[in-house]
């Protein structure tokens, strides 16, 4: 993993813009795994993910707090949105599917130190907060699969 | 009414293992027996429920509840007339053991199988416990869903609003979090919010300047980490007092959108001149005082009946899954052992294809 760069999100556009052009760029097999506290906008940002993955800004992307996963398809590829904090154990992920999806689908992942090991090591981490001033930030560690496209937007 | 049914109903398709058997005759339905295995007791002490995934796991717990619900009801498989079991939407390992449950049971006594909408269990409900006529208006804000439909017939169901973002019960629960307050998180906020100060803060109600009924709660959780941040920064943590004002405010905020939203609903269904008007809710957060007294008193304003399900059948149950396979046993709507295990299944499929004109995210 190369270093970690962080980046800003003054507003919900930002957050789009971020999520889109990552979204754009997305192929079956990546795991984009969003960390961070309660309201730092993990949902917010899948959300605008996969509202760009469906060209489809208007598509009910529902929080999978309590349902752990939903599924969309945007017609080449999976999208698989997981939130696992209510997980306990690893071996609850794979038995959600996760661990195939990982290989076959698009995954954004929340809450992923649930996954322990089981985090594929080539994976794109995004770290998010909020200011008290309601700015949005993004730690992104972005590998060398990913940093072509974070790189110029560094803050 | 017809002849007198008997049904046994298995539900696994989220946190709880349940099963049931309904009675309809002359006499209107029964519920003979309702058992759900839950996971909250188990778990409670981890600050959340944790859900059971392990699809071997559903199926061990749910021959017991099966045995549990016939014994309860004091029925055998002989007397029963068919197996409903809920076919999705939900999580694939339960959903899938439910069904294969249910194919057994079917493939063994020769009864027909009837697949069930998890919804459409819900939506149903008030049938059976208070024999509402079509159509009625049903407010569904649970853990994981929020929406509002009109149920038209036992496999008619119009959308009229949702959530866009967080379900209710979801919001209790994160609010909870953020206040240092126990899972589940309705009833701990609802009690933290006794006595506190609802005006004090300002919490935004997301949506209400659009005219449809859609909801979204995400912003009102931003908002109440903010408050409570500001005040952490300002004078080194929350007092009671603050928890309570802040319990208070965010709980008041969450009443007000559903109220309102629920207004409108009820304003687009009376529209259609419902012979009987009425308004039911399931789910979890119906239970809460505030939300309900609101939703009591726009009933009243309209002449609209209010019904409410008693908890233990407005939050998942396998009595539900049981009535609403009665109901489309009765419409001659049965499955084969072809009967596919759905982890989507919107209640109104047309409603999905409406969504893309012009629709924007949460503003607040």
């Amino acid at each position: 993993m190369s270093e970690s760069l962080t980046l800003n999100l003054p507003d919900e556009a930002a957050t789009r813009d971020l999520a889109a052009r990552l979204a754009g760029a997305a192929r079956p097999g990546d795991v984009l795994l969003l960390s961070g506290p309660v309201g730092a906008g993990k949902t917010a940002f899948a959300r605008a993910f996969i509202r760009a993955r469906l060209r489809s800004p208007g598509t009910e992307v529902p929080s999978p707090t309590f349902t752990l996963v939903q599924t969309y398809d945007d017609g080449k590829a999976e999208i698989w949105h997981a939130d696992l904090y209510r997980l306990s154990h690893p071996d609850e992920a794979l038995e959600l599917g996760l661990g195939d999806a990982f290989e076959t689908a698009i995954c954004l992942v929340e809450w992923p130190d649930r996954l322990g090991s089981l985090a594929p090591e080539d994976a794109l981490h995004l770290h998010l907060s909020a200011d008290a001033d309601g700015v949005h930030r993004v730690r992104v560690a972005p590998g060398a699969r990913w940093a072509p496209l974070i790189g110029p937007e560094a803050a | 009414m017809g002849r007198t049914i008997t049904l046994l109903g298995l539900e696994s398709s989220c946190d709880d293992t349940a099963a049931a058997v309904v009675r309809d005759g002359p006499g209107g339905p029964a519920t003979l027996s309702s058992v759900v295995r839950g996971q909250a007791a188990l778990h409670a002490g981890f600050g959340g429920v944790v859900p059971e995934l392990a699809a071997r796991a559903h199926a061990e717990v749910l021959d017991h509840c099966v045995e549990a619900a016939l014994e309860e009801a004091g029925v055998a498989l002989a007397d029963v007339d068919g197996i409903a079991v809920t076919a999705g939407p939900g999580l694939i390992g339960g959903v899938l053991s439910g069904v294969m449950c249910a194919k057994g049971l079917a493939a063994a006594t020769g009864l027909p199988l009837i697949g069930v909408n998890h919804l459409a269990g819900h939506a149903l409900t008030p049938r059976l416990t208070d024999g509402l006529a079509f159509p009625y208006l049903m407010l569904l804000v649970s853990g994981g869903h929020c929406q509002l439909l009109t149920v038209e017939a036992h496999d008619r169901f119009r959308r009229l609003g949702g959530t866009i973002d967080d379900a209710p019960g979801e919001a209790f629960d994160k609010g909870a979090r953020l206040l240092g307050l126990p899972q589940p998180g309705g009833p701990a906020i609802e009690a933290a919010a006794q006595g506190g100060d609802a005006e004090r803060f300002a919490f935004p109600r997301p949506l209400l300047d659009r005219p449809d009924c859609d909801l979204s709660f995400s912003g009102l959780k931003t908002a109440l980490l903010r408050a409570r941040d500001a005040l952490v920064a300002g004078q080194g943590g929350l007092t009671g007092r603050d928890q309570a004002d802040l319990a208070a405010s965010f709980q008041a905020a969450i009443r007000d959108v559903l109220a309102e939203k629920t207004r409108r609903a009820i304003r687009v269904y009376l529209e259609t001149n419902p012979p009987r008007p009425a308004l039911a809710v399931a789910g979890g957060v119906a239970a809460n005082g505030p939300i309900r007294a609101a939703l009591t008193a726009l009933c009243a304003e309209a002449g609209v009946a209010f019904v409410a399900p008693p908890p233990a059948l407005c939050t998942d149950n396998a009595a539900m899954i049981a009535w609403a396979g009665l109901e489309r046993l009765r419409a001659g709507q049965t499955d084969d052992m072809t009967l596919a295990a759905r982890p989507r299944w919107p209640l109104d499929e047309t409603a999905d294809a409406m969504l893309g004109s012009g629709r924007r995210g949460a503003k607040a």
